[in-house]
């Protein structure tokens, strides 16, 4: 009775543990989104519009641009916020780093604009600056939201398009599913002939052969059917460049 | 079997397993230890960008005519001493890492003062040039900041698995030593908060 009651505390604990860590950052949206409001600011139309803006530029360039709204950042800087939560969602992809996150706290009046190693050429300091001064900041004044990052998302993709180009296929992989059944089938056909194989007694060194179209299934794997139309984030990583400011 | 045989067997098995747990884990740390040169080449290059605007600061700032010649000097020549400050890349013994934080810290405090001076300077603060070199300054002090990071969590990696079992029978023999991180910083040492807005 009294272990029972321990293990209870223990995993009640733990469960606490986690959900503590799981309050720092928030999770990664499901299905996956490029613009993710957790301070009910923005109205359904108005993100619908952003993210269909946003996919499309993902699509054709695979750079991607996520616009995150949280009500604060609590006690760490915006900036070490933003880095933390660019990574831990991994937007741009693994190979370019090729991610941006306008980050806004909406009760401290603060926005940061993280940019991912790949595209610290295209989109420098300066011109992350010069957006936050000249595009959002003026709306966000006057209390405009939704333009403040319509235009802003608008300047970043200036400054960033033609620095990548979609891989080919780049736009398939959310098929939902559809590169998935290949991969499926083989192993079927592969597991028919096997087991014939078996039957005739020489079933020896074929066991091999069951790792090859195990790549075709992967592809398929963590992709997305959700109404949105985004893929999802590729692993990208942040080193600090961007900039910030308030309102 | 006799008794000898299975003894022969038993140190026969150690024998393999303790090799085999010194190869992996020295591939192991091989690893760690690259990863450990090339976040290091991170943080070099942060301070190096850092060390490249020091120029462009000061040029901006004496055109303010009647700006302290003192504050700006400690800044030149702090950076002057923190970039003879080199470290060899094979040898990241804690020592060398302190002694390349000092350095640098030193620059960090020396920008610091210039920045605070600048508040005397509104007209000065208010121009196109120093609102670009302030975004550059803090954008380079977030670099150097998460670099800083990524370098400790790195060394730590890396620490833990040199002193741990086996490879601590091993990692003297070849030639792993412990590595040297950034100490969390005190008061003076802190990277100049570069904001203006204030």
């Amino acid at each position: 009775m009294m272990k029972r009651f321990l293990l209870l505390i223990l995993t009640l604990s733990f469960i606490s543990a986690s959900a503590q860590i799981e309050k720092e950052l928030p999770a990664k949206p499901v299905p996956p989104k490029l613009v993710v409001d957790f301070t009910n600011t923005l109205a359904d139309d108005q993100k619908a519009a952003l993210e269909q803006k946003l996919v499309t530029f993902d699509d054709s360039t695979s750079t991607q641009v996520a616009v995150v709204l949280v009500e604060t950042t609590g006690d760490r800087d915006i900036a070490d916020y933003a880095v933390a939560l660019g990574r831990a969602w991994g937007i741009g992809n693994k190979e370019f780093n090729n991610g941006v996150l306008l980050l806004i706290a909406k009760n401290d009046r603060k926005i940061w604009i993280a940019t991912g190693y790949g595209l610290e050429g295209a989109l420098p300091d300066i011109i992350a600056k010069n957006i936050i001064e000249n595009e959002i900041k003026p709306n966000f004044k006057g209390n405009d939201f939704y333009r403040g990052l319509d235009e802003g998302t608008d300047a970043i993709i200036a400054a960033t398009k033609g620095e990548y180009d979609a891989p080919v296929n780049y736009g398939r992989r959310r098929g939902s599913g559809k590169q998935g059944i290949p991969g499926i089938v083989v192993i079927i056909v592969v597991l028919i002939i096997l087991s014939i194989f078996r039957r005739r007694g020489g079933g020896g060194g074929a066991g091999g052969l069951l790792f090859f179209p195990m790549g075709g299934i992967g592809h398929g794997g963590g992709s997305s059917s959700g109404s949105s139309g985004f893929g999802g984030f590729g692993g990208g990583s942040f080193g600090g460049g961007g900039a910030g400011g308030d309102w | 079997m006799s008794t000898r045989n299975i003894v022969l067997i038993v140190i026969g098995g150690l024998i393999l397993l303790l090799g085999g747990c010194g190869c992996s884990g020295y591939n192991g740390l091989v690893q760690m230890d690259q990863n450990v040169k090339g976040k290091w080449a991170n943080v070099e290059s942060d301070y190096q960008r850092r060390s490249d605007l020091i120029p462009n600061l000061v040029n901006t700032v004496k055109g303010a005519a009647d700006f302290e010649k003192s504050t700006l000097e400690a800044v030149v020549n702090a950076r002057a001493q923190a970039t003879q400050t080199k470290i060899d890349v094979t040898n990241l013994s804690p020592e060398k890492v302190a002694e390349f934080q000092k350095a640098q810290s030193q620059l960090s405090g020396a920008i610091g003062r210039l920045l605070v001076t600048m508040e005397k300077y509104p007209e000065l603060k208010a121009t196109d040039a120093f609102r670009d070199l302030q975004a550059q300054l803090e954008g380079t002090e977030n670099r150097i900041k998460v670099s800083r990071n990524d370098f400790n969590s790195a060394v730590q990696e890396y620490n833990t698995s040199v002193k741990k079992f086996p490879m601590v029978l091993f990692s003297g023999m070849f030639g792993f030593k412990e590595k040297g991180f950034f100490a969390a910083e005190a008061g003076a040492e802190k990277a100049p908060t570069v904001d203006f807005n204030k």
